[in-house]
């Protein structure tokens, strides 16, 4: 009867989504008077999650699974909400997540809702609010189904520590057959990813060309955030299309979103808009992008960044 | 090789959102519908294999009579011929399981879906589908080249992509990236003309029951306005942003 949750790891450590949704879990536990079991794949630190509310862990190791594979990973969720007679199955909005998903929730026969940034307003029916339109709406949406699976927005929720603690269990659920290979990973290590970060520089076509990015790599690398981009810079090459944030791009769904350069047309907008704090640095007072900005410098950015990252880096030693 | 592009029928991207009946429904006045840019993406790329591969294209909706001029576009632009499956889609589910219905009677190797539909971004679609009849699954696909019944496919991931082998039949959930931008097509007179002549075919549905639905709509509280800080006090910025948003 437990809610089960699966929690993202990379490299054997868990990641910051993992404890959010266990803190989601953890408060429809709660109301439903039950306890929250969370699956691990490959983790060291899974007794953590008893800090945000886990009571137990079912903890896999095997090296079939070191790599991402949707099907192999829906089928091991499957088998652990079965075991433990889950209703309801959150998993987060990381794009792994989202792959899955759709999978588990067939096997389960489970009514899928996702980007769901608030726990459900009622249980019965259950109801939960997703947003819809590319942020531009929220929808109240119904689950009908025996099993619920749900999943849950980046930082929508935040973490909340329960302080409690969680018996790890080992888990060895049999490993499907999966007709799609891994061969090659291209991906720059050490970097902080824009689905993981907190906060998110990113650049338009105002900072005029690629030979320009250290101004953003050098405040983001300041700030410890992501890089990201406007479309027009990735479909002229300038950075890579995994840096394209909007509607046609990566959702952004961070704490503080940072545009120096875009003039926030409504598709940028669309893709970034459940950011919490958004801060808009352009030579144009009229850029559509201050209406829809928490701070605003109207200033260029080739003046204005160098000196931001100056000061806080400043600010950064002070305050470490 | 069979090929079939699910098109999801959506406003255009610069719509204004409202509802109507006590913010129940989407309300359509005014708003222009679509190809849903993430499944245009995925008709491109089918188009390539029809020309470079021989490949038949067909397109299919699951929708009203309201979807067919964007079912005509995609034949406008090149897909063989159309088919409409004669019901409201109201939820991920039941879409996927009328699609199901489509693909294994028609038989086809390759589905092309898109990453999500940009109304209700469920994103469910394609993996349902792929579960559903049993074939292989790639999401965020920026990449895909089938040779026989082999296909090897790129996909997106969180801070790079990733290259994966798989077969046919397969389903993927196409996004941009997936062909060149300067490579999409509008379509021209002629295409119009014989988009005109080739089948839509309208089937019934098999009746999926719907899993999930939405009750109501809410739109997010309007924003503040902005606090604009002059360039030469950037400390002013940084105080701002330490103790008043508490995000740094
Ligand atoms: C179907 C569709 C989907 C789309 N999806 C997306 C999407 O997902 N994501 C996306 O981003 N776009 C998307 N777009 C494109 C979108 O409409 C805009 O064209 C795009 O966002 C503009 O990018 P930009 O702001 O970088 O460039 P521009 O609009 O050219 O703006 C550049 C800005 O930089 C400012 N500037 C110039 N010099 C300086 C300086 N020295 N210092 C500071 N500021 C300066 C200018 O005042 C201007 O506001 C989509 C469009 C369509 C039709
Ligand atoms: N009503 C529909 N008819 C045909 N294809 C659809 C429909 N809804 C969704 N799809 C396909 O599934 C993809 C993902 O949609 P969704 O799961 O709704 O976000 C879309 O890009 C389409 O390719």
């Amino acid at each position: 009867m437990s809610i089960l949750v699966y929690t993202e790891s990379e490299n054997g450590k868990l990641k910051k989504g993992a404890f959010e949704c266990v803190s989601y879990a953890k408060a429809i536990a709660d109301e439903m008077g039950t306890g929250v079991t969370a699956v691990t794949i490959n983790a060291e630190d899974a007794g953590t999650l008893g800090n945000y509310g886990a009571s137990k862990v079912l903890a896999i190791s095997n090296g079939d699974l070191d790599k991402f594979n949707a099907k192999k990973y829906a089928s091991v969720l499957e088998q652990a909400a079965k075991q433990e007679g889950s209703k309801v199955v959150v998993v987060s909005s990381s794009a792994d997540s989202k792959y899955l998903a759709p999978l588990l929730a067939v096997g389960l026969e489970a009514g899928y809702v996702s980007n769901v940034v608030e726990k459900p307003s009622s249980l019965s029916p259950f109801t939960v609010k997703r947003t819809a339109f590319t942020n531009k709406a929220f929808a109240n949406t119904e689950i009908n189904t025996d099993v619920k699976l749900v999943g849950v927005s980046n930082n929508s929720f935040g973490l909340v520590e329960s302080g409690g603690s969680a018996s790890v269990e080992d888990f060895s659920p049999s490993i499907a057959e999966s007709g799609v290979t891994v061969e090659s990973v291209d991906k720059v290590a050490g970097k902080v990813t824009i689905a993981d970060a907190d906060i998110v520089v990113s650049g338009g076509r105002g900072l005029k060309g690629p030979e320009n990015w250290g101004l953003v790599e050098n405040l983001a690398e300041v700030l410890g955030a992501a890089t990201a981009c406007s479309k027009p810079v990735s479909d002229l090459g300038w950075r890579s299309h995994s840096e394209h944030v909007g509607q046609t791009g990566k959702p952004v769904a961070t704490n503080l979103y940072i545009a120096i350069g875009i003039s926030g047309a409504i598709q940028h907008l669309a893709g970034i808009s459940a950011s919490k704090v958004k801060v808009v640095i352009n030579t144009d007072p009229e850029a559509p992008f201050f209406k829809a900005a928490d701070y605003g410098i109207v200033g260029d950015a080739f003046e204005v960044i160098p000196v931001l990252t100056e000061k806080l880096k400043a600010f950064k030693a002070q305050n470490a | 090789m069979k090929i079939l592009v699910c098109i999801s029928h959506v406003p255009d991207t610069t719509s204004k959102i409202n509802f109507t009946d006590g913010d129940t429904k989407f309300d359509t006045n005014g708003v222009q519908y679509v190809i849903n840019p993430n499944d245009e993406f995925g008709l491109t790329r089918a188009m390539w294999f029809k020309e470079k591969q021989g490949a038949s294209v067909d397109v299919v909706n699951v929708g009203g009579p309201e979807t067919e001029p964007t079912l005509r576009k995609a034949l406008a632009i090149g897909a063989d011929s159309a088919i409409r499956v004669n019901t409201a889609a109201t939820d991920g589910y039941a879409v996927a399981k009328e699609l199901a219905n489509v693909v294994t009677s028609g038989g086809y190797d390759l589905v092309i879906a898109g990453r999500e539909s940009i109304d209700y971004n469920g994103g469910m679609v394609p993996g349902m589908l792929s579960a559903l009849t049993g074939a292989n699954f790639v999401a965020n696909c920026i990449g895909l080249e089938v040779d026989g019944t082999s296909a090897k496919a790129v996909r997106e991931i969180d801070g790079g992509k990733e290259t994966v082998a798989t077969s046919l039949p397969l389903v993927i959930g196409g996004q941009k990236g997936l062909v060149e931008e300067s490579d999409l097509r509008i379509p021209n007179m002629r295409g119009i003309m014989m988009a005109r002549k080739k089948p839509l075919n309208v089937v019934e549905p098999t009746g999926a029951n719907a899993e999930t639905a939405a009750s109501s709509f809410e739109k997010p509280a309007p924003k503040g306005a902005v606090k604009l800080v002059e360039p030469d006090n950037i400390d002013e910025l940084i105080n701002l942003l330490h103790n008043e948003a508490k995000v740094i």
